[in-house]
């Protein structure tokens, strides 16, 4: 029998970290609690983050959106500042799992997680996020890019708890755009997704692209080969047809069970040209 | 570890090592067995539970988690107080029910479904419903029975004699 710890405050979760160091931290089970009882041997003590109201927070901070790590998927697609203006995170957190996981899985626990299909990560990469992180005695924030190292690989030292994420305030984007390809449209993972943010000129033209892929690479991956095709350019079929070649060159997906490279290549670079369909 | 949580709308207090899953407390311990375990993975949502009026899925729980929380099951769906439920009489009445191994779970979703939207639209149910995989029906007689239920929760369509 293993441990399970629920500590009601801040003050609570320190203690229990540093009685149980070898303890996992456990968020909304969704992920952790699978991979445990695959896993042989005995169960590690469990420290449960369920109950830290710190980390649910969801709030404006200078300028910037605070999305707290134990906030669960519906609780921030929810949010009136996520639903109405981060359109493209909403997206992606809508086709995540089902209502079920979204109402147990955490946005923490995506991000540790560090599964490159993650769904709420494209998104993130996009909007330019920065992890805040916390221990008993300092915190840290860093973009997410250095966060993930590789697949669930992350910059997390032990004492330490993903306390959330911190968005940059808008910055004017024209178009927000996630989509998933899987093999249903729920309880499915990505065979490849695409998070998009362009900027249009009045007259239609792109002024800055950012795209991002989930399930082509070790981790979230950018194409700044595409995004450079797109710029100074009319959206539409002919600049974005362009990008989509120099997006499947660039990635780097494997064969797996699920679906081959080639055919991952070929979706991830197609799901651009969605975008033509776009309204702005 | 006691762990102390509302059943069915009845206060209960139970023993029980508290990293055990809250399906196998529910089914081995507390005999109901209208939870069914299937993929034991959060694929399925065969073993989904209300919790605190949300659903969730209790192979992805551990007991102690439900310290202070309201459980609900698909017996205390049929048990609900003096009103019956207008779910389970739906999918019974629609032909939403084959083998029946899914059904107490995609009752308690639409439950949770319809107290957040008491008229939901098809493709509402559809979505609300998604956690929850069924290998016999084909899913249409399901839809008709939420909205069947959701008809006659709202009073516009008369219960059965």
């Amino acid at each position: 029998m293993a441990k399970v710890i629920l500590p009601a405050d801040m003050g609570q979760l320190w203690e229990a970290m540093e009685a149980h160091p070898e303890a996992r931290l456990y968020a909304g089970g969704t992920d952790l609690l699978v991979r445990l009882r695959a896993q042989a041997g005995p169960p590690p003590a469990l420290v449960c983050l369920e109950r830290l109201e710190e980390l649910r927070i969801i709030e404006e901070r200078g300028g910037e959106l605070f999305l707290g790590a134990g906030a669960t998927h519906a609780q921030i697609l929810e949010h009136p500042k996520v639903r109405g203006r981060l359109p493209v995170l909403a997206r992606a957190l809508a086709s995540l799992g089902s209502p079920q996981v979204r109402n147990m899985g955490t946005l923490g626990g995506n991000l540790v997680t560090a599964s490159p299909a993650g769904d709420s990560l494209p998104p993130l990469y996009v909007l330019g996020a920065e992890v805040q992180l916390i221990s008993r005695k300092a915190g840290r924030r860093l973009p997410i890019t250095e966060f993930i190292k590789g697949p669930g690989r992350v910059d997390l030292n032990p004492g330490e708890v993903v306390a959330g994420v911190c968005l940059p305030k808008s910055e004017g984007w024209t178009l927000q755009h996630f989509e998933k390809v899987g093999r249903r449209d729920a309880l499915a993972i990505a065979l490849v997704s695409l998070a998009a943010l362009l900027r249009l000129s009045s007259e239609g033209v792109v002024e800055e692209a950012r795209l991002a892929w989930g399930s082509v690479g070790p981790t979230v991956m950018r194409a700044p080969q595409a995004e450079a095709a797109l710029k100074g350019r009319p959206l539409g079929l002919a600049s974005l047809g362009e990008a989509a070649e120099l997006a499947g060159q660039a990635l780097t997906p494997i064969d797996d069970l699920r679906a081959s490279a080639s055919y991952r290549r070929r979706v991830a670079g197609n799901l651009l040209l969605r975008l033509a369909e776009r309204e702005a | 570890m006691r762990i102390n949580f509302v059943l069915n709308g009845e206060p209960r207090r139970v023993e029980c090592d508290p990293d055990r899953r809250v399906v196998d407390l529910l089914r081995e311990e507390l005999g109901l067995t209208g939870v069914k375990e299937a993929c034991g993975a959060g694929e399925c949502g065969a073993c989904t539970v209300l919790v605190d009026g949300q659903a969730r899925l209790s192979c992805l729980m551990l007991a102690a988690q439900l310290e202070g929380r309201e459980l609900t099951t698909i017996e205390g769906l049929a048990a609900a107080g003096q009103t019956l439920d207008p779910l389970p009489a739906s999918f019974v009445e629609t032909g939403a029910v084959q083998c029946g191994f899914c059904t107490p779970g995609m009752v308690l979703s639409a439950r949770a479904l319809l107290e957040r939207a008491p008229a939901p639209s098809r493709r509402e149910i559809r979505q609300g419903l998604s956690g929850n995989l069924c290998r016999c029906t084909g899913y249409q007689k399901i839809i008709d029975a939420v909205e069947l239920a959701a008809a006659r929760g709202r009073g516009d369509e008369p219960w059965p004699r």
